[in-house]
């Protein structure tokens, strides 16, 4: 049994607690790594943004410098030496690339391409989200019907269509990942705007007379991030796999500019001749990046979501 | 009656309604013979009065009786369907843009909500700086200065400037909201149950708070609230209301000691007084009708102990009943 005092000590030692942990990003910060999956998930993901930015400093080779391939490199084993001596750890491909150096570099298109995407995406999906529900009427209703359109056909099957009429390269495959996801941003800022632009602080502002712009993107945009960022890192992640998917059925990116799914598609072709790493390793750096920012993504829901405070 | 020309806020025939449009599948359920029908809320109908410089005017009436409506039709957030407001003996539609801005920014409004009212992303030195940098009231470099004197005058330190509204209690919120409106250098607040969601302590405390502003800053308040004695305790007269009616207008003394419509009366019965102690209070009998579908003639007929048939037909006019009162009811005819 607790003593009244303890009790009032203790009560006094959670307000010290929380009148520590001053601003709203503090509060977020701690919760975020009271988790060590997504805390892992976390420097992981971190990790690997590194390296793909990095890349011309990390990779052992540059894959795609004729000069330092060699044919007779191809299709080497994990570990194998090189004609020259140097060591490929995770083997070579059919044109004799350094597949650890390939992965490197691929990891930077593959990120680049949803990262990209994902942004512009947001930036779109967010301004016309909000312009739906602040202006409501039949703005909302134009924006809106588009959006369910959008959304009612399968992301795959627009993205063909789309880049069967653009062509290949990573800036029509970023346009067509934009095209495919923007709906979706639209839709989820436009539901939590609603919630908030019904709240007094938004009629406060109007009665104040500041600027719709002002109240669009300084008050309204703000309390509706939470959801935006949670939906950002899952879509991030839904990108980089739908690019790979692309690059796999061979629509995606050129050869010159191989991604992991395009290293995937290359590895395939062997698979069954038992030279199982061209296809292998790619595909575990593809499922190490998704998971990782899937894992970030469900860790933010938690703690962005109010209704799942513990 | 008041003349117009020193009267500060007029509202004339003010009417809101909300409609709720039928949408594609209402429609053809219409085209086939359902009796589904657009459905129209009289929020707010005809109403007319005024308010004079300095002037305390309690709005009291039950909830969705349209009183939140018509403060927010006065602050500038709704639209109005019809009618008119004129702030200084000018309508609000016949304004210049600057005139109108300069209206707007002097007509403000405290929100009920002290947890709603306040933007949670924003440092209090934001949220009541904002909009008078915008309105170059101060710039940037005073601002904090500024802000520091506002929050000040409304009682709250000036170090809590760099804080967050979540690490404030209901009372020192209440006083933020108060601490924005303020900000602007406004002559006319709109109190929208500004206390009905404090704790009864505080409640007292910011009344004494509105009252010293009054006077230092010679403010005109409209203070809404469904509870008549904090109105009694605040206003100089008092508007009922009840569904999107006056029913009756009076010096606040004189409705307390003579109330001359029926449903004041009821009102007043449920008061509670030092001097009627051990009294069973009885609410007010029946329900507030739907106001989707008011009942006609008299709004109040379905409720009132002295229902006549002509109050079940014909809608009473608000008459002068005795100098500074109005009262909109048949049994004043007779």
């Amino acid at each position: 049994m607790k003593t009244v005092a303890e009790n009032i000590a203790l009560g006094a030692a959670a307000r010290d607690k929380t009148e520590a942990v001053e601003t709203p990003f503090e509060r977020f910060r701690a919760s975020f790594f009271a988790s060590k999956v997504a805390s892992v998930a976390l420097v992981v993901l971190c990790s690997l943004i590194f390296v793909a930015v990095f890349a011309g400093f990390i990779s052992p080779t540059n894959p795609y410098d004729l000069a330092q391939v060699s044919v007779l490199d191809s299709k080497l084993p994990p570990g194998a030496k090189s004609f020259e001596g140097t060591a490929f750890w995770l083997g070579t491909d059919g044109a004799g690339r350094d597949l650890l150096s390939a992965m490197i570099y691929g990891l930077r298109i593959s990120l680049g391409v949803g990262v990209m995407s994902g942004i512009v995406a947001m930036i779109i999906g967010a301004a016309f989200g909000l312009i739906a529900a602040y202006f409501g009427g039949r703005t909302e209703n134009i924006i809106m019907r588009i959006v369910d359109i959008q959304l009612s056909f399968p992301a795959i099957l627009v993205a063909l269509i789309l880049l069967a009429i653009l062509g290949k390269g990573v800036d029509k495959i970023i346009i067509a990942l934009i095209i495919v996801q923007w709906a979706y941003y639209a839709r989820t800022v436009r539901g939590s705007a609603l919630v908030e632009r019904n709240k007094e602080y938004i009629e406060a502002a109007t009665c104040l007379a500041i600027g719709h712009r002002r109240i669009l993107f300084r008050h309204l945009l703000p309390n509706c991030m939470p959801p935006l960022i949670v939906v950002g890192t899952l879509q991030t992640a839904s990108a980089i796999s739908l690019e790979a998917t692309l690059s796999f059925l061979g629509v995606g990116l050129p050869v010159s500019e191989p991604s992991l799914g395009l290293l995937i598609a290359n590895g395939f072709d062997y698979m069954l001749s038992g030279k199982y790493w061209i296809s292998f390793f790619p595909g575990v750096a593809l499922l190490i990046t998704i998971v990782s920012i899937n894992l970030v993504g469900d860790q933010l829901r938690d703690v962005l979501n109010p209704r799942l405070e513990r | 009656m008041m003349t117009p020309q020193n009267a500060m806020l007029e509202v004339k025939d003010l009417t809101k309604n909300f409609v709720k449009r039928l949408d594609m599948a209402g429609k053809i359920a219409q085209r086939l013979g359902s009796n589904i029908r657009e459905e129209t809320v009289h929020a707010v109908d005809s109403v007319s009065f005024t308010i004079e410089k300095g002037e305390v005017v309690g709005l009291v009436g039950e909830s969705g009786c349209g009183k939140s409506t018509l403060g927010r039709m006065i602050a500038g957030i709704l639209p109005p369907t019809a009618g008119g407001i004129s702030f200084k003996g000018v309508e609000f539609t016949a304004m210049t843009q600057e005139e109108g801005e300069a209206a707007a920014l002097a007509i403000q409004m405290i929100f009920q909500d002290p947890f709603a009212s306040l933007n949670p992303r924003m440092r209090v030195e934001d949220i009541i700086g904002e909009a008078s940098v915008i309105h170059g009231m101060t710039d940037l470099k005073e601002r904090s200065d500024y802000v520091g004197d506002m929050m000040e005058r409304v009682g709250l330190g000036r170090e809590y400037i760099r804080r967050y509204p979540h690490q404030f209690s209901g009372g020192q919120r209440q006083r933020i909201g108060i601490a924005r409106a303020l900000a602007v250098q406004p002559e006319f607040l709109v109190c929208d149950e500004a206390i009905a969601a404090l704790d009864v302590s505080i409640q007292a405390q910011v009344i004494n708070l509105f009252m010293d502003l009054r006077e230092d800053l010679d403010l005109t308040y409209l203070f809404i609230s469904h509870d008549l004695s904090v109105v009694e305790h605040i206003s100089d007269r008092v508007v009922i209301m009840y569904l999107g009616r006056i029913v009756e207008t009076a010096p606040t003394d004189e409705l307390f000691d003579k109330p001359n419509h029926p449903y004041t009366t009821a009102l007043l019965n449920e008061v509670p007084r030092l001097d009627q102690r051990g009294i069973e209070y009885e609410p007010v009998s029946g329900e507030i009708p739907s106001p989707l579908d008011p009942p006609p003639g008299c709004h109040f007929h379905p409720r009132c102990p002295h229902v006549t048939d002509r109050c079940t037909i014909e809608v009473p006019v608000l008459r002068e009943i005795a100098p500074g009162r109005l009262s909109a009811c048949h049994l004043n005819d007779q």
